[in-house]
């Protein structure tokens, strides 16, 4: 008796589950890094930037 | 002292949000680099260890399934100490990181779920049993799920952090419940072979394979922590941003 299907069943999820975690993320990543650079051409400021602005 | 004073003051730096920015981009390629490096030696050792006298090759599965379970595990741990951070120092990046971690812990809880569901229907001849252990790390996956959704429910971050930390803590108590129900209760599920008293009963064959995979499973569980904070921390700045932006829109229309 042969159990193969079981093994390669496990690793398939668990592949499949950890790249769609995995490209989750980059997508997340990819999404804030656009967010913030639109912002930032914008001349929208943190509040933290905009005080260290000042001092200088 | 002085030199242990300095030590903490650099940890404490580190709890800002921008030093952990510039952290994370320093340490993220390498620690990518580590974790691909020895998941990769870890599936090589386990296609190469022998299969086990009764398992036979489903043996293979318990090279997933015990990290998958342990991680899910610790990173429920990670997530009460930051509920800690979160409720006694109540600093931001606590936050960010409990936040950050409960898909992580919920997509590694589902594995060691699945993985373990797969290998109990060649071995024990069932799919699933309601015994204190699967039981006990099905509640974890709940707990993970009401976790994430309470997380997101309100759109002030600040608001829902302490709700999430406290639940958070309440529910550490299935961790030791977890660990310990194979040996308070007559479960299905076999007790400890790798963590316990007179050491691991596993063949060094299967341990090393085993061992080998836990560190690159942690390590990527590390790598997509870190990973998820910084994501974190920058939409937290976007929505920040947003606010100043609509606001000064808002004085120029006056």
């Amino acid at each position: 008796m042969t159990h193969t299907a079981f093994v390669l069943a496990s690793y398939g999820v668990s592949i499949a589950v950890l790249v769609a975690l995995v490209g989750w993320i980059l997508i997340d990543q990819r999404t804030q890094r656009l967010a913030l650079q639109e912002l930032e051409t914008r001349g929208v400021r943190r509040r933290s930037e905009a005080r260290t602005d000042n001092a200088s | 002292m002085t030199e242990a004073v300095s030590k903490a003051g650099r940890w404490i730096d580190l709890a800002n949000p921008t030093r952990f920015i510039n952290f994370a981009g320093i340490v993220l390629p390498w620690l990518v680099g580590i974790t691909l490096l020895v998941l990769a030696a870890g599936l090589w050792m386990s296609f190469q260890a022998p299969d086990d006298y009764q398992q036979g090759s489903t043996v293979k599965i318990m090279f997933i399934h015990v990290p998958f379970a342990w991680l899910s595990m610790m990173c429920y741990t990670v997530m009460s100490i930051s509920a800690i951070g979160t409720l006694v120092w109540r600093h931001p990046l606590a936050d960010v990181s409990a936040k950050a971690a409960a898909p992580i812990g919920a997509a590694f809880t589902a594995l060691a779920l699945i993985t373990g569901s797969l290998w109990g229907k060649p071995m024990w001849g069932t799919w699933w049993v309601w015994d204190a252990r699967l039981t006990s790390v099905f509640v974890l996956f709940l707990m993970y799920l009401g976790i994430i959704a309470l997380t997101r429910a309100m759109d002030d971050a600040a608001k829902s952090s302490k709700a999430t930390a406290i639940l958070t803590l309440v529910g550490f108590i299935n961790i030791p419940i977890i660990k310990f129900s194979v040996d308070w209760w007559n479960t299905l599920h076999q007790p400890a072979s790798v963590i316990r008293m007179g050491g691991p009963t596993i063949h060094p064959s299967l341990l090393w394979p085993l061992l080998v995979m836990a560190v690159g499973f942690t390590l990527l569980f590390f790598t997509l922590h870190i990973m998820a904070m910084r994501n974190e921390i920058w939409r937290r700045r976007v929505v920040a941003m947003r606010r100043i932006a609509a606001r000064s829109a808002e004085r120029r229309g006056v």
